[in-house]
């Protein structure tokens, strides 16, 4: 094993191995260890600190976020009350309206059809008249073509009217 | 069997070499070696890897997310075995972990094909022994320098009856002092047996290719062959965790340091 071997039979090997082991690793420890390992540390931990500065700020937004969502919604809830309000108000004037003038044209109709009504009932009762007038002069007529007697008009109206009425 | 079956040293790999330039300091013999070049191979690709990862953007791309999971895996696992305490301590071991892992993988390397001798760093005891004791002394002077003498209250678990006290401290101390040796030994250990599977298995393939009974042969190669595959997907793993368990024992020892039990 030249490793043990060499430890004795050569007497430059300790020195030198030592020599270069202390030589090389001290550079290693102050160039890299000293010198460029802090530096990545930092930029490591910088990092670390910004993910969780972003994090914290993300954080903020959101709850930020949700309270603009929250005020929003309040607000959303008094308008939409607010305009049912006023649509249930203007319904309700509405229907009112329209039951005034609906009352107000039935009461018209109602006094056409009562005026029509008289008119019918008048031509009707002159109709009648008519009737039994035109009805007592062809009775009085027939009466003395057919037996020539003669029927005074006063005579023929009580006899048609009797015929008539039943 | 062919004549030169036997020459495939699979220790061979794990020899340093001088390449030449060595100079004295203090009397001392230091050299350049195969050794100290995968060193700095490995400090100049972790050095890339990390310069990669230096573009500090807030989205991180594929390659800056690489770096930054792993410096964010050492940092947690420092932060949750140490606690805030833990990241002063996470250069140190980011580096260790970071050196070793480096190291693991450029031995791996399959570097021999273009004819370059990959070594592996942490297969030598000198290496992770060192790696160990520094360590474990920074376990021991953070220790005593926060705790003082009190430090010692570490050998008696929080609980204990006073009469094991007698007992319980020793073996205690004992395993308190075995933990350099284990920490090095362990990462040695591992490396030193992965490639050494893998040189015997190489030579297995080589050798049945050359044997004399071609057919036999062949069959020895490609069942080694496919085994060394699968082994050499093991031996990653194991750099990985080798790694990992260095990095993991030191963040332990030094919490012991940092907050007694």
């Amino acid at each position: 094993m030249p490793q043990i071997a060499q430890l004795t039979a050569d007497n430059w090997y300790l020195a030198s191995q030592l020599f270069w082991l202390l030589v090389v690793f001290a550079g290693i420890y102050i160039v890299i260890g000293r010198g460029m390992l802090p530096k990545i540390e930092a930029t490591v931990d910088a990092r670390d600190r910004k993910v969780a500065d972003d994090l914290a700020a993300a954080k903020a937004a959101h709850a930020a976020a949700d309270k603009v969502e929250e005020s929003y919604r309040q607000q959303s809830d008094a308008s939409r009350a607010v305009a049912q309000k006023a649509v249930a108000d203007a319904k309700g004037k509405a229907a009112r309206d329209a039951e005034k003038r609906l009352a107000k044209v039935d009461a018209e109709l109602g006094a056409k059809l009562a005026a029509a009504e008289a008119d019918v009932a008048a031509a009707r009762n002159s109709a009648m008249a008519e009737i039994e007038s035109v009805a007592a002069e062809a009775a009085s007529d027939l009466v003395a073509k057919l037996s020539g007697a003669n029927v005074s008009a006063a005579d023929a109206k009580v006899a048609v009217k009797a015929v008539l009425n039943g | 069997m062919a004549a030169e079956s036997g020459k495939i040293d699979p220790m061979h790999q794990f020899e340093v070499a001088p390449l030449g330039g060595g100079f004295n300091l203090g009397g001392q013999e230091i050299l350049f070696t195969n050794s100290a070049l995968w060193m700095i191979v490995a400090a100049i690709a972790l050095g890339l890897f990390m310069w990669g990862g230096m573009r500090r953007e807030l989205v991180p791309g594929r390659w800056q997310a690489a770096v930054e999971g792993f410096t964010g895996f050492i940092s947690s696992m420092m932060t949750q075995n140490i606690g805030s305490e833990g990241r002063k301590y996470t250069p140190y071991v980011f580096s260790l972990f970071m050196f070793i892992l480096f190291c693991n993988l450029l031995g791996m390397l399959p570097l021999g094909v273009l004819g370059l001798h990959p070594f592996t760093v942490t297969s030598h005891i000198a290496i992770t022994g060192v790696l160990a004791i520094i360590s474990f002394a920074i376990v021991l002077v953070v220790g005593f320098w926060r705790h003082g003498l009190h430090f010692f209250s570490l050998f008696v678990p929080q609980g204990t009856p006073l009469p094991m006290i007698p007992i319980i401290a020793p073996i205690e101390f004992v395993s308190f002092m075995v933990r350099p040796f284990s920490l090095g030994l362990r990462l040695f250990v591992a490396m030193t047996a992965g490639h050494v599977l893998l040189k015997v298995l190489s030579g297995f393939v080589i050798n049945g290719f050359n044997a004399e009974t071609l057919w036999l042969g062949s069959i020895v190669s490609v069942l080694s062959f496919i085994l060394m595959i699968g082994i050499s997907a093991l031996e990653l793993l194991v750099a990985g965790i080798q790694a990992y368990v260095f990095a993991l024992l030191t963040s332990l020892y030094i919490n012991d340091a940092v907050n007694l039990h």
